[in-house]
């Protein structure tokens, strides 16, 4: 058993050598494959990191009347934190917000002095309410809206804003199922160019599997070989297709910083890239398996 | 040892084989010789198991070609060396490898085809071409490699397919004086061919074909087709 082994892995990297052009040809598409494959991995994790920034962007503010009492706006913050739509509630309370205000017009005296001059504070309590998914914002400004609320409230800023959110939310639904969309037909593409790159190495190689049939070979000592290669393509191609990847996401990962404020890409790169390699490999070694034992399939059937 | 009974075989409406019985002892040196298209290539075909009779019966020793299994295909085969026209070798292997290659596949140890490869080799007279790719080799050299491939499992016979079809009256001569010599060691030789002045010259055992019919089966045969 284990001398069998032994021969199927030296028949294996001594065809692999012996055939270096065709190895070589090979050995190209799968780097192409695979960094197609890696690409594909991080433009997603660039694109839901995007969405999900501008997704965060989204809000809705109440502001309450100036006479409706601080528990009864807790309440509702209660409320509103129990709806499964609903992420998170942020109360900010009259002086809070007085407290923003001046610190945004710290440098402009006139509204300072006019804040003076008025003694009171005229600014509103409110609540900012943050979706789990921006489609749910009709649903929570449905609740605030509502007979039990409305009378509290001063305004909700999704009254004014509606339009823009929905348009938003639509985009951005759009946009992940795009990305989605396009990474399965990339994804799919690339398998198949490098499919039939192995089925076509191996069935230029058809004549040697005849002989070796010939000689009284049996499929394992035929087909092992094959597979073996297959699995050295994966391999080699995944670390060539990394450290293609590597300076490429270096180079664009400041520029994605200005995009998308707090995004590291070189961070996640690195921080995934044992994960990132692994899937490399298995993808790269699965499709060097599958499509040798296809192709093989054909030639040992007799 | 070798037996065809009444074997009777059809491909998509073409008659290939009528009816052709014969037996075959160990140790014998037999030809088969026919035009082209006479049968011979198919009788080769059945004895290694690549076609299976439409009727009738082919036995190799214990096996039953009719009921092999495609798993125990490899089985058979080891027991039979083949020799093609078209030599069939593995052509990214050195000679040395290519005959190596039929002791690996019959899991013989490292040390036995350290030993058996050179002495073939060295019997077949291409001891210093061990090391040479089959590109580097002429035609008679490749049949000879081809030989020592089918020989060293030491097979019980030798099947040869016009062995001598692509080559030289010389390297002709030479590959069949080998198969004599395979032969003397003890190991049945079957030989198909078209070359009249070999057969003539063997005076062996001559199995004759015409239209997938055995036409005659002579002791001390000559090649007599018109």
């Amino acid at each position: 058993m284990a001398t069998a082994i032994y021969r199927i892995i030296k028949h294996a990297l001594e065809h692999l050598w012996r055939q270096r052009l065709l190895s070589v040809a090979t050995l190209v598409v799968m780097v192409m494959t695979l960094f197609a494959f890696g690409s594909l991995i991080v433009g997603n994790h660039i694109l839901t990191s995007a969405l999900n920034s501008i997704q965060e962007k989204i809000d809705i503010s109440v502001y309450f009347k100036t006479t409706t009492p601080e528990d009864q706006i807790l309440n509702i913050q209660k409320t509103l934190q129990q709806m499964s739509q609903v992420k998170s509630v942020q109360y900010i309370s009259n002086a809070q917000a007085l407290q923003i205000f001046e610190q945004q017009h710290a440098n402009d005296p006139t509204i300072s002095q006019a804040l003076n001059e008025l003694g009171t504070n005229p600014l509103s309590a409110s609540l900012n309410i943050k979706a789990n998914n921006p489609n749910d914002y009709p649903v929570i400004a449905n609740y605030l809206n509502g007979s039990q609320v409305s009378g509290l409230v001063e305004n909700v800023s999704y009254n004014q804003n509606q339009l823009v959110i929905k348009r938003l939310a639509e985009i951005i639904n759009i946009s992940r199922e795009a990305g989605l969309i396009l990474t399965i037909i990339l994804a799919f593409a690339a398998t198949l160019i490098a499919f039939n790159t192995i089925l076509i190495a191996i069935y230029s190689n058809r004549e040697e599997v005849e002989i070796m049939r010939f000689v009284g070979a049996s499929n394992t000592f035929i087909s092992g070989p094959y597979i073996i290669e297959g699995v050295v393509y994966g391999i080699i191609a995944a670390v060539i297709s990394l450290l293609i990847l590597t300076p490429v996401v270096f180079v664009i990962s400041p520029y994605m910083q200005v995009f998308i404020p707090g995004f590291s890409l070189q961070q996640y790169f690195i921080g995934n890239l044992v994960l990132l390699f692994l899937y490399e490999i298995i993808f790269g070694s699965v499709i060097g398996i599958i499509s040798g034992m296809i192709a093989l399939r054909r030639y040992l059937k007799k | 040892m070798i037996a065809f009974q009444n074997v009777y075989k059809k491909y998509n409406g073409h008659e290939a084989l009528i009816d052709v019985s014969f037996r075959i002892s160990p140790k014998e040196f037999v030809s088969l010789v026919g035009r082209s298209g006479a049968g011979k290539s198919t009788v080769i075909k059945m004895l290694i198991g690549e076609e299976k009779p439409t009727s009738g019966r082919v036995t190799f020793g214990r096996y039953d070609v009719n009921k092999v299994r495609p798993k125990d295909l490899p089985q058979l085969r080891r027991h039979i060396g083949t020799i093609f026209q078209d030599f069939r070798l593995l052509p990214n292997k050195t000679a040395a490898e290519n005959v190596s290659f039929a002791l690996e596949v019959a899991s013989r140890s490292e040390k036995e085809i350290e030993e058996l490869v050179p002495e073939v080799l060295d019997l077949v007279g291409l001891s210093d071409k061990a090391g040479n790719f089959i590109s580097e080799l002429s035609g008679g050299e490749k049949q000879r490699v081809a030989i020592a491939r089918a020989m060293v499992n030491r097979p019980e016979v030798i099947v040869a397919d016009e062995p001598t079809g692509n080559l030289d009256p010389f390297n002709s001569l030479e590959i069949i004086n080998l198969l004599k010599k395979i032969n003397d060691l003890g190991t049945t030789v079957i030989l198909a061919t078209h070359n009249k002045d070999i057969v003539n010259q063997l005076g062996r055992r001559v199995l004759t074909m015409e239209n997938g019919r055995l036409i005659r089966d002579e002791e001390n045969g000559r090649y007599s087709l018109a």
